[in-house]
């Protein structure tokens, strides 16, 4: 069994687990009581928060718990006023493009930022956005497909100057790449636990102003008011746990990420016909997303699965349908190609041996007729 | 692997415990989890356990993941006796609570602007009442009697031509007290209006069935039956009907009603508890009214104490008691390294502000201000029950003379 899809979902850390675990059925206090369990729940929520805080770039009081990524951007762009313009690239995640789409039919003005070949947020779309404040400007730090790394920071004092708040999608940055929330200079930024060996069910938006936070989950004190509902202490605690661990070993994790990577790209451009997208941009570690002009992706997954490889064609927030990649499709990437998306996705556990083993069943998957 | 045993062994019952491990008695905020639930669990985090995506649906990793999801998602439906697939999970109780009823009032405004529910919910009822009104709905907050309840005719007579939906929890978290709900929904869906109930102190500990109360929307959190904490799910009666507004966007998952990825381990610990506690419900219940009856016995000891709620239409794991001449506050802290109990709902708090659900109730002054809840369920015992109401006892009879003094 070789997992390499790794930007879906990353399992459970052990260190993280053995975290949680006494906030299971030891320590039950709900965090928001008075009493002394409540208290130790509080007191180890605080500390997640530091935990996050620090890989983060950012302070614990910046920190506001969801229940992932997924709700993190939600509450980013989420505003009651239609006045409020908005702009988000072309190549954000499901969760951004939607909730952005929603907006604008509540009548917020919606621009799209468009990219280059590359996956690069096009400058001068940037320079062309016609915003003023109210604003939110959506740009995501990495993206899940190819792994492409936007100059986020490049962008931030620009924006701000014309009024708006702008928000990154870090959620597949961070544990990865170095991500300083303070450095980029953005408002507001979503992380996710499941992506970095902590649990699902879990993340956070970090803010730097949270009186411009409008809540749409409202009923509880909890999260400054920010966001109501009972905290998930123990999934917060191992988040916090995995934060840690993904500070401690990020640059251990990232190299021999990379050199696994460059190992199977090396072995990938041999390939006839293969293209890596985003090849010769920054990108994550671990990501390389990759097409075979004339193969059919869907077919190639179902067969690289038969053979116990888990690899995705890209989003997993985006899977069944059929369509080409939105990412690879605002790339100018041609249908047939994206349509042969493969996303390899490789953890920290992930092996040289997994690697070889991946590439000689590749190459012999190819020498069959029906892929093509 | 984990030395479970070790985690379970801290029953808080040991005599030699007791002075280190508080007595919990706040059941209501929330519990812990069943033991079977934690097993469960575990079994969904790490690279040997079913810790895929369930939404990757290009891998087996993905698939099993997305199996054992539907598993539980059956479990829950077969209990409640609804479809699989009328179940949305959540992230608990005030999440669905949220959904329903800003995700009604969005898909039904065009019908009418008016909600009917009762000043005694819970705050994310509440709150997310209160938004709407701000955005242009009308909000009729019922009062109920004396003894938390209200009648068939206190709904009918809020209702208007514009009312578009009703929204009752079936069991107060702070009184324990029970709101019938059969009649009511029959006589909602004769009208055409949809009605949400928000179980999550009655799931697991009442019977529900779906197919014959006509509920249109029901909020369930697993936290309060023995499972995890950040996992709930919303019912949501015909959904072609009901055409929930979802209010995140974006991944399809639960119908597009609410995306975001999955967490499969709580999920499965949720169907785990859920089913464990129907199995357990009458042990349970019986269990809950001895202690109970202990504690009632207990307190009857002091003078000048008052239950609140009707003791004839309530849970008997949440006793609301009002001690005369004591704060509630001040009884609070003063037990907190000891006994763990509340002044109302952990939603509201380290604010000492007195209870909305026994204000709506007519219940002033003293008695209000001194009201605390205690709550109680499967794993606390005789021994801790009597233990907690001598120190119950003993600190109201101190914090009276201080007053004296």
């Amino acid at each position: 069994m070789i997992y390499f899809d790794h930007n879906a979902t990353t399992p459970v850390d052990e260190r993280v687990l053995e975290a949680m675990l006494p906030f299971f059925s030891s320590y039950y206090g709900n965090a928001s009581s008075l009493y002394k369990a409540g208290r130790l729940t509080r007191s180890a929520i605080n500390t997640a928060r530091e935990q996050i805080a620090a890989l983060a770039g950012a302070s614990a009081t910046q920190i506001i718990f969801t229940s992932g990524g997924t709700e993190a951007n939600a509450l980013a762009l989420h505003t009651n006023n239609p006045r409020t313009q908005l702009a988000i690239s072309a190549i954000e995640h499901p969760s951004i493009t939607e909730s952005a789409l929603k907006l604008k039919q509540q009548g917020c003005p919606l621009e799209i930022i468009s990219v280059d070949p590359h996956g690069l947020v096009d400058e001068n779309a940037i320079d062309a956005l016609q915003i003023r404040a109210p604003a939110i400007v959506s740009i995501m730090l990495a993206n899940n497909e190819t792994g492409c790394i936007q100059a986020v920071a490049k962008y931030t004092d620009k924006l701000r100057a014309v009024g708006a708040i702008v928000h990154t999608d870090a959620v597949q940055a961070l544990g990865k790449i170095p991500v300083d929330f303070k450095q980029l200079g953005v408002q507001r930024m979503s992380i996710s636990s499941h992506k970095i060996y902590g649990p699902k069910g879990c993340g956070a938006l970090i803010v730097d102003d949270d009186t411009l936070i409008e809540p749409f989950l409202v009923g509880g004190d909890q999260e400054k008011g920010l966001r109501a509902g009972t905290e998930n202490v123990a999934a917060i605690v191992g988040f916090g746990k995995a934060a840690e661990l993904a500070l401690a070993e990020l640059s251990s994790r990232s190299e021999k990420l990379l050199a696994l990577r460059l190992k199977l790209e090396a072995a990938l451009v041999e390939i006839p016909n293969l293209t890596i997208f985003a090849q010769h941009q920054t990108r994550l570690p671990n990501t390389v997303q990759f097409g075979i002009a004339g193969i059919d992706g869907e077919m190639l997954l179902m067969q690289l699965d038969q053979k116990n490889i888990a690899v995705s064609s890209g989003s997993a927030c985006a899977s069944e349908g059929g369509q080409p990649s939105p990412v690879l499709t605002a790339m100018g990437i041609e249908t047939t190609l994206a349509k042969s998306a493969i996303r390899v996705s490789l953890g920290k556990q992930n092996t040289e041996t997994e690697i070889y083993q991946f590439i000689t069943t590749l190459k012999a998957l190819f020498l069959k007729t029906n892929l093509r | 692997m984990y030395l479970l045993d070790t985690l379970f062994s801290k029953t808080p019952s040991k005599s030699s415990d007791s002075m280190t491990k508080p007595i919990y008695l706040d059941y209501a905020a929330t519990t812990p989890m069943a033991q079977q639930a934690v097993e469960a669990m575990l079994h969904c985090l790490t690279l040997e356990g079913e810790f895929a995506n369930p939404a990757s649906l290009q891998h087996g990793f993905g698939e099993r993941a997305e199996k054992i999801v539907e598993q539980a998602r059956f479990q829950i439906a077969q209990i409640l006796n609804c479809k699989a697939n009328d179940l949305v999970f959540t992230s608990g109780a005030t999440e669905s609570n949220n959904l329903a009823i800003k995700g009604m009032a969005l898909s039904h405004q065009k019908r009418g602007k008016h909600i009917v529910t009762s000043a005694s919910e819970h705050k994310s009822v509440l709150d997310t009442c209160k938004y709407l009104e701000s955005q242009g709905f009308t909000v009729s907050f019922l009062r109920p009697d004396a003894q938390g309840v209200f009648s068939l005719q206190d709904v009918l007579q809020a209702l208007t031509d514009e009312t578009i939906l009703v929204s009752l929890m079936h069991v107060n978290n702070e009184t324990g007290v029970i709101q019938e709900l059969e009649t009511i929904a029959q006589a909602l869906q004769e009208r055409g209006i949809f009605f949400h109930v928000d179980a999550a102190q009655s799931a697991g500990k009442l019977p529900i069935d779906l197919s014959k109360t006509p509920i249109d929307l029901l909020s369930l959190s697993a936290h309060k039956f023995y499972g995890a904490k950040g996992v709930g799910c919303l019912y949501v009666r015909n959904r072609k009907k009901t055409a929930l507004a979802p209010l995140l966007h974006g991944g399809g998952q639960e119908f597009g009603l609410r995306p975001g990825t999955l967490p499969t381990h709580q999920i499965v610990a949720m169907a785990i508890a859920f089913k464990i506690a129907h199995q357990r419900m009458a042990a349970d219940f019986q269990h809950c009214q001895r202690l109970e009856q202990i504690l009632i016995a207990q307190l009857h000891q002091l003078d000048g104490v008052c239950f609140n709620g009707n003791p004839q239409q309530k849970l008997p794991n949440i006793l609301n008691v009002s001690f005369e001449n004591v704060g509630a506050d001040a009884l609070i802290i003063a037990l907190r390294d000891e006994v763990a109990i509340a002044s109302g709902s952990a939603c509201n708090t380290g604010a000492m502000e007195a209870s909305h659900v026994l204000r709506a109730m007519g219940i002033e002054g003293d008695r209000l201000y001194g009201a605390v809840r205690m709550s109680f369920g499967r794993y606390t015992t005789e021994a801790e029950i009597i233990q907690a109401g001598q120190r119950i006892c003993a600190e109201v009879t101190r914090l009276r003379q201080l007053a004296l003094e």
